[in-house]
C-alpha cells in the first residue's frame, strides 16, 4: 500500500504548478551594472561544473584573458546549459543567462516561440562568420534568414567500437564495418565472444531512442519528415524505415547480438563501452574522451568509423541570446562567443597549452569551419595530435561519402513517437513493423502539423 | 441601568470583540497568507494557465480550450490515462493486502516486533532514486537477481521491464516495496487499538483464526481501511519516480502514465499551456476523491 507516501509524487506535481506560478509572475529586473562607466557586464552559462576542477580553472582563466583583452566587457559566468526542465521559468523570471548554450534540437523551437533575440543587425562586426559551415549557421536562422545563434559545436554520428574486442573476435580493427550487412555479421562475432559481451547496442529511451532511429533512416536513405506544399508530412513509413527496423529486429532477435537488456540511454550504453563489454555502438567522435575519461581507458582502445549507407544525423551545440538583452549586451556576447569558440586565430595558443594537459587534441570533430579558416584549424590538430589518429582514419576516410542531415523540425516529440517503434522493435520478438511504422506516421502527422 | 441597550451598543459590541480578537487575526492571516501564495495561488494560475498559450518571451495569449482540445487528440492521452488507471487498479490488489496482511502477522509475533516493525518501514526511508537504482539490479535481464533466483529454479528468464506485459506490474512491485511501510504502521496502530476482550469472546466461541481476522479484525479497522484505500487511489494515480527513472514509459508506452505525459509536456515539448490543461483534469479527478475521502472522515467525527 503505498496512499500516504505517494505524496512525493504530489509534491512533484504541486512543484511543477508553483514554479510555473512563480515564473508567470516575475518580472525582469531592471539590468543592474549594464552600463556602469561604459562597462556592460553579461551573464553567459557553459562553465564547467565545479566538480570538473581542471576544466574549470581553464575557463576561469580564459574569462579572464578575455576581460584584459576586452576592458569594457565583464563576464559572469554560469554553470550549465540551456535546460528544458528550468528554461521558462529562468526567462520569466528574469534569471536567464544573457548568453544560452543550446543543443541543435532546441533552436528552432526557442526560435517559432520568441524566446531568442534576432541578432542579425549585429553579425556584421562577427570575424570568420563567412568561414563557418552554412549548414551549421542555417540551425540558428528562421525562415527569412534572420540570425538567433551560432555554432560552436557538432558532430555527426558514426560507429565507435572497440578494437580489442574486433582483434578477439578475429575482425580487422583497421577495417571496421562500412555496410549494414557487416556491422550484423561483426556484431555476431563479437556477441560469439561470450561472457555478456554484446556485439552492437543501441539507446531505445528518453527520446534517444528516436534520436538514433533518425540516424539509421538516414543511413538507409530515407527520411523522417518531409515538407509538401509547405505543409510537413511524416515520411519515415518507407522502405528505409522498414529496413532500419528490420536490421535491428534481426541483430535482437535472429542473431541475438544486441544483448537482453533493453530501454537503454547514452549513460548505459557507454557504460557497457567503457567496461569492454560492447563491440560497436552509434556514436559522434565526441563519445571518445567521456568513455575514456569517465571510465579511466585509453585513447588507443577504440576506433571510429563513418556510418554505413549514404547518410547520417548530424548535430551540435551552440549560444542563441536572452530576447531581453539589450543591445550592447548582445554585442558583448558576441565578442564572448566568437573570441572563445570561434576562433582560428587562438586555436595555436590554445592547443599548445591543452595538449599537455589530457585535454583531446585530433579528434576529427567539431568541424565548424570551412575553407582556410578550417585547414588552418587542422593543421596545428594534426602538429599536436595526442589521442591515435589512425584509429579515426576510418571515419575521417569515408565521411566524404555520407551526408550529414540536421534533426527534423519538432524534433523532440517526434523522438518521443520514434521511441516507441524502436522500443516494439527491440522488446517484441513478433513486432508487427509495418502496423508500427503506421501507427507511428499517423501520430507523427499530427506533430509536424504544429510545424509554422 | 436601562434594559433597552441603545442604537449604538451592538456596534461598539462588534468593534469590541473584533479588537478582542485582532491579534488571533493576525496570527491566522500570517499563515492565510502563506496558504494563498504557495498553495492556492498557484492552483488557480495553474487552471489559467491551461487556457493559454505561454513562451514567457511574449505575454500569455488566451486560447480558450485549444489546449484541452490538443489533448483529447493526442493518442496518448488515452494510454496515459488507461496505464494510470490499470497501475491504480495493480497497486490496490497488491499494495491493498500486502501492507494489511503483514500488519497482522506483525500484530501477532511476540518478539523482536520493533525490529521487525524497522524492517518493514526500511525502504520508506530511502530515497525513491536509489530504491530504483537497487530495483533496476534486481530487474536486470543478464546479471539481475530475479533472473538468477528463476535460473536457479530452473524456471525461464523473464523480461521485466523491457515485455509490454510485464512492465508495469514490475513497476507496481517496486512501488508497493517502496511505500507499504507507513501503511503498515497506520494498520498496526489501528490494530493494536481493537478491544482484547472481542479476541477472547470470539475465542470462547471457538472461533478460528480466519474467523476471527473475518469477524473482529476486518470490521474493527474497516474505516482505516476504507481511508488508505481513497489515499491510495490519490496517490497511484500520481505515480512517476517509477516509469520515469525506470521504464522512461516504455516499452512501447505501455507504462507512459497521466504524470510522465505531463512531464513530457511541460519539460520536453516545452508547452506550458498543456501541460496545465493536463493537470487540471488530473486536478479534478483527484478533487473527487479528495471530496469523498473528506466525506467520510466527517461523518466519522
Amino acid at each position: 500500500m503505498d496512499g500516504i507516501t505517494r505524496r512525493r509524487a504530489l509534491f512533484i506535481s504541486t512543484a511543477l504548478v508553483a514554479s510555473l506560478a512563480t515564473a508567470a509572475c516575475g518580472g525582469a529586473p531592471a539590468p543592474a551594472g549594464d552600463k556602469a562607466g561604459g562597462v556592460v557586464t553579461i551573464t553567459v552559462n557553459g562553465m564547467p561544473a565545479a566538480t570538473q576542477a581542471a576544466d574549470r580553472k581553464d575557463f576561469e582563466e580564459l574569462v579572464k584573458q578575455f576581460e584584459a583583452a576586452h576592458p569594457k566587457i565583464k563576464i559572469d559566468a554560469r554553470e550549465g546549459q540551456m535546460d528544458p526542465k528550468t528554461f521558462a521559468a529562468k526567462l520569466a523570471g528574469g534569471q536567464l543567462e544573457d548568453v544560452y548554450y543550446v543543443y541543435f534540437t532546441d533552436p528552432a523551437g526557442l526560435i517559432q516561440r520568441k524566446q531568442g533575440a534576432d541578432i542579425t543587425p549585429y553579425l556584421a562586426d562577427v570575424p570568420y562568420l563567412s568561414d563557418i559551415r552554412p549548414e551549421l549557421q542555417k540551425v540558428f536562422k528562421d525562415k527569412a534568414g534572420k540570425t538567433y545563434g551560432l555554432p560552436t559545436g557538432n558532430y555527426s554520428m558514426g560507429l565507435v567500437y572497440n578494437r580489442e574486442l574486433f582483434r578477439k573476435a578475429g575482425l580487422d580493427p583497421d577495417k571496421p564495418p562500412t555496410t549494414w550487412e557487416e556491422v550484423r555479421a561483426a556484431a555476431k562475432k563479437i556477441s560469439a565472444l561470450g561472457e555478456d559481451t554484446v556485439g552492437y547496442a543501441d539507446y531505445s529511451k528518453n527520446n534517444q531512442g528516436g534520436w538514433h532511429l533518425t540516424s539509421w533512416l538516414y543511413s538507409m536513405g530515407g527520411e523522417v519528415a518531409a515538407e509538401e506544399n509547405g505543409k510537413w508530412k511524416a515520411a519515415f513509413d518507407s522502405d528505409a524505415g522498414r529496413k532500419a527496423l528490420q536490421t535491428l529486429h534481426d541483430m535482437r532477435w535472429t542473431d541475438r547480438s544486441m544483448g537482453t537488456r533493453q530501454l537503454l540511454e547514452i549513460g548505459d550504453v557507454q557504460k557497457m563501452m567503457g567496461s569492454g563489454k560492447l563491440g560497436m555502438y552509434m556514436a559522434g567522435p565526441d563519445n571518445i574522451p567521456t568513455i575514456v575519461k569517465q571510465f579511466e581507458r585509453k585513447y588507443e582502445e577504440f576506433g571510429l568509423a563513418a556510418l554505413p549507407g549514404t547518410a547520417t544525423l548530424g548535430g551540435g551545440d551552440g549560444f542563441m541570446f536572452n530576447p531581453k538583452a539589450t543591445p550592447e549586451k548582445i554585442k558583448a556576447g558576441l565578442q564572448w562567443i566568437q573570441w572563445k569558440y570561434l576562433n582560428p586565430d587562438r586555436e595555436e595558443e590554445n592547443v599548445t597549452k591543452f595538449s599537455g594537459l589530457g585535454v583531446p587534441i585530433g579528434l576529427p570533430q567539431p568541424n565548424l569551419f570551412a575553407g582556410a579558416a578550417q585547414q588552418k584549424i587542422q593543421a596545428v590538430h594534426a602538429a599536436h595530435a595526442n589521442v591515435p589518429q589512425e584509429n579515426y582514419k576510418p571515419f575521417v576516410d569515408r565521411s566524404p561519402q555520407v551526408e550529414v542531415k540536421v534533426e527534423p523540425p519538432n524534433a523532440q516529440q517526434l523522438y518521443t513517437v520514434l521511441d516507441g517503434v524502436m522500443q516494439s522493435v527491440l522488446t517484441k520478438e513478433d513486432a508487427d513493423i509495418d502496423t508500427l511504422l503506421k501507427d507511428a506516421a499517423a501520430r507523427a502527422d499530427s506533430i509536424l502539423a504544429t510545424v509554422k | 441601568m436601562s434594559a433597552l441597550p441603545t442604537p449604538a451598543a451592538p456596534a461598539t459590541g462588534r468593534a469590541r470583540r473584533l479588537r478582542e480578537n485582532l491579534v488571533a487575526y493576525l496570527f491566522l492571516s500570517a499563515g492565510l497568507i502563506c496558504f494563498a501564495l504557495f498553495a492556492w495561488y498557484p492552483i488557480v494560475r495553474g487552471v489559467l494557465l491551461g487556457f493559454q498559450q505561454v513562451t514567457f518571451a511574449q505575454p500569455a495569449e488566451w486560447v480558450g480550450l485549444d489546449n484541452f482540445r490538443r489533448l483529447f487528440d493526442d493518442p496518448l492521452f488515452a494510454t496515459a490515462w488507461r496505464n494510470t488507471g490499470y497501475f491504480t487498479l495493480l497497486a490496490l490488489v497488491f499494495g491493498f493486502a500486502a501492507p494489511f496482511v503483514t500488519a497482522v502477522v506483525l500484530n501477532e509475533v511476540r518478539r523482536g516486533q520493533s525490529y521487525l516493525r524497522l524492517t518493514v518501514y526500511l525502504p520508506v526511508m530511502l530515497p525513491p532514486i536509489v530504491t530504483m537504482l537497487l530495483w533496476r539490479w534486481f530487474y536486470d535481464p543478464g546479471p539481475g537477481l530475479f533472473n538468477n533466483v528463476l535460473g536457479v529454479l530452473h524456471l525461464p528468464a523473464q523480461q521485466w521491464l523491457e515485455s509490454e506485459h510485464l512492465a508495469m506490474i514490475s513497476l507496481v512491485l517496486v512501488s508497493t516495496w517502496a511505500n507499504m511501510g507507513t501503511t503498515t504502521l497506520i494498520y498496526l496502530a489501528a490494530l493494536g487499538g481493537i478491544p482484547g476482550e472481542l479476541y477472547e469472546a470470539a475465542e470462547l466461541d471457538g472461533a478460528s483464526i480466519r474467523r476471527r481476522l473475518w469477524h473482529v479484525t476486518i470490521p474493527q479497522v474497516r474505516f482505516i481501511l476504507m481511508i488508505t484505500l481513497l489515499l491510495q487511489v490519490i496517490g497511484t494515480m500520481q505515480v512517476f519516480v517509477e516509469p520515469f527513472v525506470l521504464t522512461g514509459g516504455g516499452p512501447n508506452e505501455a507504462t507512459v502514465t497521466i504524470l510522465l505525459l505531463l512531464y513530457r509536456y511541460a519539460f520536453v515539448y516545452n508547452d506550458f499551456g498543456l501541460a496545465s490543461a493536463m493537470s487540471t483534469l488530473l486536478f479534478v479527478v483527484l478533487g473527487l476523491f479528495a471530496g469523498l475521502y473528506l466525506r467520510l472522515t466527517r461523518t466519522k467525527d
